[in-house]
């Protein structure tokens, strides 16, 4: 017998809060750090949550019948406290994987961080951690590249990958912008990068700084020796407007693009990342807007789960903030999605604020990117904390350096590869910083300069997000 | 600012990983090669005249040595083909078949041009 139709309010615990529900392997799972209104039980605002991110509407509603529901319902299946937080708690839900396209980060974040969100019965809502299960990631690309692939490309092994900004971030001509990015790589750096705000302005219309800039790397590759790139924005207005300064890109014979992929769309990005697969072309990823997003402890999106997405999207690097330097970021929450973007396989660990077992499977890692208000004396933290597997980017520590960004370059260059050679011998680079970087300036005046220049310059200030533990 | 003081900055061609460090001496090179061995990575030599040293494939020396533990055995290895090719650049580079990269790579004897 089928059922029977009952107009009306339910309560959503009725339908979608199963205490005893077994995550099967297939369900995408999400953690949710839930503020519900005073007055609502904890079941009844999870199961709220679970109701409006999948099957459910506010009121019970006749075409419901025609299908199955309860093999289709998200499900909140279990709750858990926020440590030294009353008012909050961790609501997990349960998704089955036929909720969603294959391939689609769009249509997950759609689903998921959609309306529920601006839902009355919430006063805060924060999306921590989602996990993907394979059945998933197996309809993703993602990185059109990865790290072992642009090791082998750029030729650069055993050491963290050295970039910068060129600046000022807007209002140079492209020939004086080109000049720029030349005298950086001719200096020690492998990547210059186009600031997110450079796109095609009428200062500086994007042919003219793509032509100046493919000579500005070629020049310096011949000169020293070495491979170098520049991130060219290829970000824009429309898809279309995209994908012809991409082919552009391609036709100079330069390695990587880069692309803001929040801003720009997860639908934007996962094309370009496609496009670069096909096409041999690195992508750089910038993340401009994600701190609206994730900087607000009870709301919004964790930074996590965008570095997840974006690793499903497709993106060979991914800022990630720099622990040190000017810009937001609790050290161990970085590491936790560090590991997420450079792994095959991350298991849960709540002291780095990873709520679940992540399985990549076969897909290529990302290099994590620390930039924003680092300089030298960070370096030998910088290695420690991110690894080999990085691209360190120095901007006002490059073009601040009193004898130019060429001296900049070089005095950065210096300081990482004595840090490098420091931790391969077996120092410890946080404790003997400071005995490391003045040794290597004895044989290197430009690090010895910098080393004076930015000696005072520290950002101490409170980290805002920090993992509830 | 007295242009007096700014010292003008000579761009140098450099062999991509520790180019940018003065010379390493013997000791030196001994603990970056210790280092290869322990991270589990196969230690391997290749070699090039500088006048193609941006070519992704140097010659190979003999084959990478598989299983070599012995910090001795590859110095040798690296002298050896120094000698047979004293005008090459002769590196270093150390697989690892996990990430199926290059752990590392290091010129250990520059050649003459």
């Amino acid at each position: 017998m089928s059922k029977k139709y009952d107009a009306g309010v339910k309560e959503y615990r009725d339908t979608y809060w199963t205490p005893d529900y077994v995550p099967l392997d297939t369900d995408i799972l999400a953690c949710f750090k839930c503020t519900g209104q005073e007055g609502v039980p904890r079941e009844e605002v999870a199961a709220a949550v679970a109701a409006e991110s999948s099957t459910g509407t506010w009121s019970t509603v006749w075409s419901e019948l025609l299908t199955d529901l309860e093999f289709y319902k998200g499900r909140a299946y279990r709750i858990e406290d926020v440590p030294a937080d009353p008012e909050s708690f961790y609501a997990f839900v349960a998704y089955p994987l036929d909720l969603f396209e294959e391939g689609s980060i769009t249509n997950v974040l759609t689903s998921l961080v959609g309306n529920v969100f601006g839902f009355k019965a919430l006063r805060h809502l924060r999306l921590e951690d989602i996990r993907f299960p394979l059945a998933f990631i197996k309809t993703c690309m993602g990185p059109p590249n990865g790290i072992a692939v642009e090791r082998d490309r750029m030729n650069k092994y055993g050491r963290p990958l050295l970039g910068c900004t060129i600046k000022p971030k807007l209002g140079l001509s492209g020939k004086n912008y080109g000049r720029v990015v030349y005298e950086c790589l001719r200096g020690g750096l492998d990547f210059t990068k186009d600031d997110e705000n450079i796109n095609s302005q009428p200062f500086q219309r994007w042919q003219d700084r793509f032509d100046f800039v493919a000579e500005a790397v070629r020049t310096a590759e011949q000169e020293t020796g070495e491979r170098k790139g520049h991130y060219l924005n290829c970000t824009a207005a429309t898809p279309e407007e995209m994908y012809a300064r991409a082919e552009h890109a391609k036709q100079l014979g330069m390695p990587i693009i880069m692309h803001d992929y929040i801003t720009g769309g997860f639908t934007a990005n996962t094309g370009l990342a496609k496009w670069c697969r096909r096409n041999g072309m690195l992508l750089h990823i910038h993340r401009a807007m994600h701190a609206v997003i994730d900087r607000h402890p009870k709301h919004g999106i964790h930074f996590r789960v965008l570095a997840k997405c974006l690793r499903l999207s497709g993106g060979d690097h991914l800022h990630t903030g720099t622990v040190v330097g000017k810009l937001e970021g609790d050290r161990q929450t970085t590491l936790g999605f560090i590991d997420q973007l450079r792994e095959s396989y991350v298991p849960e660990d709540r002291t780095r604020g990873n709520f679940f077992d992540q399985d990549w499977a076969s897909m290529p890692g990302v290099f994590a990117v620390a930039s924003g208000g680092i300089h030298v004396w960070h370096m030998p933290a910088l290695v420690t904390i991110f690894g080999d597997d990085s691209v360190l980017q120095f901007g006002g520590g490059t073009h601040g350096h009193p004898w130019g960004s060429a001296a900049g370059a070089a005095a950065n260059r210096v300081a990482l590869e004595a840090c490098v050679k420091a931790r391969n011998a077996g120092r410890e680079l946080e404790k003997e910083s400071r005995d490391i970087l003045t040794e290597a300036a004895k044989s290197s005046p430009e690090l010895a300069i910098a080393l004076d220049t930015w000696k005072e310059i520290k950002f101490e200030f409170d980290t805002i997000d920090k993992l509830d533990l | 600012m007295p242009f007096s003081s700014v010292v003008d900055y000579q761009t140098v061609a450099t062999l991509e990983t520790f180019g940018f460090l003065p010379a390493m001496t013997q000791e030196e090179i001994y603990e970056q090669i210790a280092y290869v061995i322990a991270q589990g990575w196969t230690p391997c030599i290749e070699h090039v005249h500088p006048s193609a040293s941006m070519r992704n494939y140097w010659s190979l020396w003999k084959l990478p040595f598989f299983g070599e533990a012995e910090l001795g055995a590859i110095v040798a290895e690296l002298e050896a083909c120094h000698r047979a090719y004293p005008d090459h650049h002769v590196r270093l580079t150390g697989y690892d078949a996990y990430t199926q990269t290059q752990g590392t790579a290091f010129v250990v004897f520059e050649g003459r041009a």
